[in-house]
């Protein structure tokens, strides 16, 4: 009895989920499509509404001309009105998929423009490459280190921060340094730096896509290199403090090159979401640095994930946490689980979805917006 | 002057061409604060429109189908066609979308197939900077404009050669472009953007600055560049040069054309609807 009882509230609890979650869905479309309905107007300039309140409106008159019409002989009769009405919605339908049809079609060509335009980029990456090492060139003139810098910087955060929180924490320095240098540097050219920069890839520039033409993916290809680089340069301090305490990570430790290259991949995909994004809403740079700052704390970076204890299975929702551990994981001896793998590949998987849509939709009028 | 191969996706298949069909182009304004903007521009902008046709700048107006969204009409419904062997100048007030068309035909503002097709290889001068930047030396420019058209090494040394002889410049070669003066800056920029032989050339009327030496070489050099050009688009207010280079004249006011033909006839009656708003 009691499993029968349960049925209706199973059911009627799940139908209200399903309607919460279908008005959510329909909330994301409906968000997108007012954000990029810009990108991919009608071929008559006007949306799908418009499209669809045009049609009521002839509707509407067409009925008033015929019972007006009708009018002028006989009484008007809903009789009359009803004969009228499949042929006034074969007329709808006839707009709204003429409209969708033509929609596709852009879609289709939006999608292919943006597939030879990443292709266009991948041939020009020479230019790339060398706009990324002058951009770091530039960033570093007149000084006397130049991009050393970096390194310099890297090296005073991680020995002043490696003094506090081993104390704090009570760690072990020699267990400690290493996995705070890995992922300290990990956290700030290869997420923090990184999608600022992916935020200001476009709009930066700006000046030299208005006087030439040049794939966008070239000022991709020009972001991943100038993170590349800095990158190449902060590894030079967790190297050092492996030596220091010669420690040798194992075979285990390639498992990196992969991880690395899917991380080159993601970043391609946040310069492809935040790039058209940032360009077209100012407001999004600051957010997302905001943001950047939230998910240090809430991220195991400074912190040791086992620090949580049985809890810490909850930060797998968390998606810095997949995609740290596995660069982290096999340079620090504790090779992350598949369920991690798993996740960071969902999460990249994503991330190029969106990205490419995001890319495709914007792409044609990106010029307007930088 | 060298001329150099170009790239490989460049390579001349086919004489080169343009066509336009029903070519309109809308800027969206977001970021000077729509909302303000569209209560004080829209109003303004009807009532010019309505009592001063030949305006400068193009029509400003609600974007549709999207609300609050203000857009600038620069050039509306173009149908015109440009083949192998024209020289084509623009003429128009300022603001009659002359730079916006070159933009278009230059591939920087995207535009669907259907209106608009080119065929060939196109170089554009459009800026004065041809996208320098300006904090690099002149020799690295010169490098990146190489990678620009996939140039290799020895064809990069040959146009850095090319163009330092061009541009004279001396030492300043190895300094940056900011300290530049803007002559010595244009004198880069032209040497740079004419190294290279392309079908399609369009280019502003910027290319006049400079003094009076740099302008007899560059002359030379450009007269070069636009013989080897199959078409040549160029913008001007100087009449002289166009009746000098051109076949035909398009002229644009606020976006449309308003009339397209043989040189000396499109300038004719331009100049005398010039004089006679003058006069009024």
């Amino acid at each position: 009895m009691a499993f029968v009882k349960k049925i209706p509230f199973f059911t009627e609890e799940f139908h209200h989920h399903a309607v919460i979650l279908r008005t959510l869905i329909t909330f994301a479309n409906r968000s997108l499509q007012s954000i990029f309905s810009h990108a991919l107007p009608c071929p008559d300039n006007s949306s799908r509404t418009n499209i669809a309140v045009s049609s009521v409106n002839r509707l509407a008159m067409l009925r008033m001309t015929v019972s007006s019409g009708l009018q002028d002989k006989t009484p008007h009769t809903p009789a009359g009105d009803n004969r009228l009405e499949p042929a006034l919605s074969t007329v709808i339908d006839k707009d709204a998929s003429s409209c969708e049809q033509t929609r596709s079609k852009k879609k289709f060509q939006a999608s292919r423009s943006a597939l030879h335009d990443i292709h266009q980029g991948f041939k020009l990456w020479r230019l790339g490459t060398l706009l990324g090492w002058l951009d770091l060139k530039l960033q570093f003139r007149g000084s006397s280190v130049g991009p050393m810098w970096v390194t310099l910087s890297t090296l005073i955060m991680i020995g002043s921060m490696g003094l506090v929180y081993a104390r704090l924490f009570h760690m072990n320095l020699q267990t400690y340094l290493p996995y705070l240098s890995i992922s300290i540097i990990l956290w700030r050219t290869g997420i923090s730096d990184m999608l600022q920069n992916a935020c200001t890839c476009f709009i930066t520039a700006g000046s030299s896509v208005r006087a030439m033409r040049l794939p966008w993916t070239v000022q991709i290809l020009r972001m991943l290199m100038r993170t590349t680089l800095s990158f190449g340069l902060t590894v030079i301090v967790p190297i050092g403090v492996y030596i220091w305490f010669g420690i040798v990570p194992g075979i285990t430790a390639l498992l990196v090159l992969p991880a690395l290259f899917l991380w080159a991949l993601n970043a391609f995909s946040c310069c492809m979401i935040l790039g058209p994004l940032c360009a077209r809403y100012r407001d999004v740079p600051p957010i997302i640095s905001s943001a950047i700052q939230i998910a240090f704390y809430v991220t195991p970076v400074i912190w040791n994930a086992s620090q949580l204890g049985a809890r810490s299975r909850w930060l797998l929702l968390n998606p810095f946490y997949s995609l740290l551990e596995i660069v982290r994981g096999p340079l620090t001896g504790d090779l992350p689980s598949r369920s991690v793998w798993i996740c960071a590949a969902l999460i990249s998987l994503t991330l190029w979805c969106i990205g490419f849509v995001t890319f495709a939709r914007s792409r044609s009028r990106l010029a307007f917006w930088v | 002057m060298t001329t150099f191969p170009l790239a490989d996706d460049d390579l001349p298949t086919r004489s080169a061409s343009i066509t336009a069909h029903d070519l309109s182009l809308s800027f969206p304004l977001f970021h000077g604060g729509a909302r303000s903007l569209k209560k004080s521009l829209f109003g303004k902008a009807k009532k010019t429109i309505q009592k001063n046709p030949a305006r400068t700048g193009g029509e400003v107006g609600l974007a549709p189908g999207e609300t609050g969204v203000l857009e600038v009409r620069a050039l509306s419904n173009l149908t015109f066609s440009i083949a192998s062997g024209e020289r084509i100048g623009l003429i128009g007030h300022n603001g009659a979308g002359k730079t916006t068309l070159l933009r278009v035909l230059g591939g920087i503002f995207d535009t669907p197939p259907e209106h608009l097709t080119v065929h060939g290889n196109v170089v554009s001068l459009i800026d004065t900077g041809s996208g320098m930047n300006r904090e690099l030396t002149g020799r690295e420019n010169i490098m990146l404009h190489a990678r620009h058209r996939g140039l290799t090494s020895a064809q990069q040394r040959q146009l850095e050669e090319d163009v330092e002889q061009f541009a004279n410049l001396g030492h300043f070669l190895n300094l940056p472009v900011r300290l530049y003066s803007s002559g010595m800056a244009v004198r880069l920029g032209f040497g740079l953007a004419t190294a290279i032989s392309p079908q399609i050339l369009l280019m502003d009327e910027w290319f006049m600055a400079g003094d009076a030496q740099f302008q007899a070489s560059a002359k030379e050099r450009l007269s070069s560049v636009v013989k080897n050009a199959e078409i040549l688009v160029i913008t001007s207010h100087n009449l002289p040069i166009l009746l000098e280079w051109c076949t035909r004249i398009i002229w644009l006011e606020g976006g449309r054309i308003k009339m397209d033909g043989p040189t000396e006839e499109v300038i004719k009656t331009y100049q005398t609807s010039v004089t006679e708003e003058l006069g009024e």
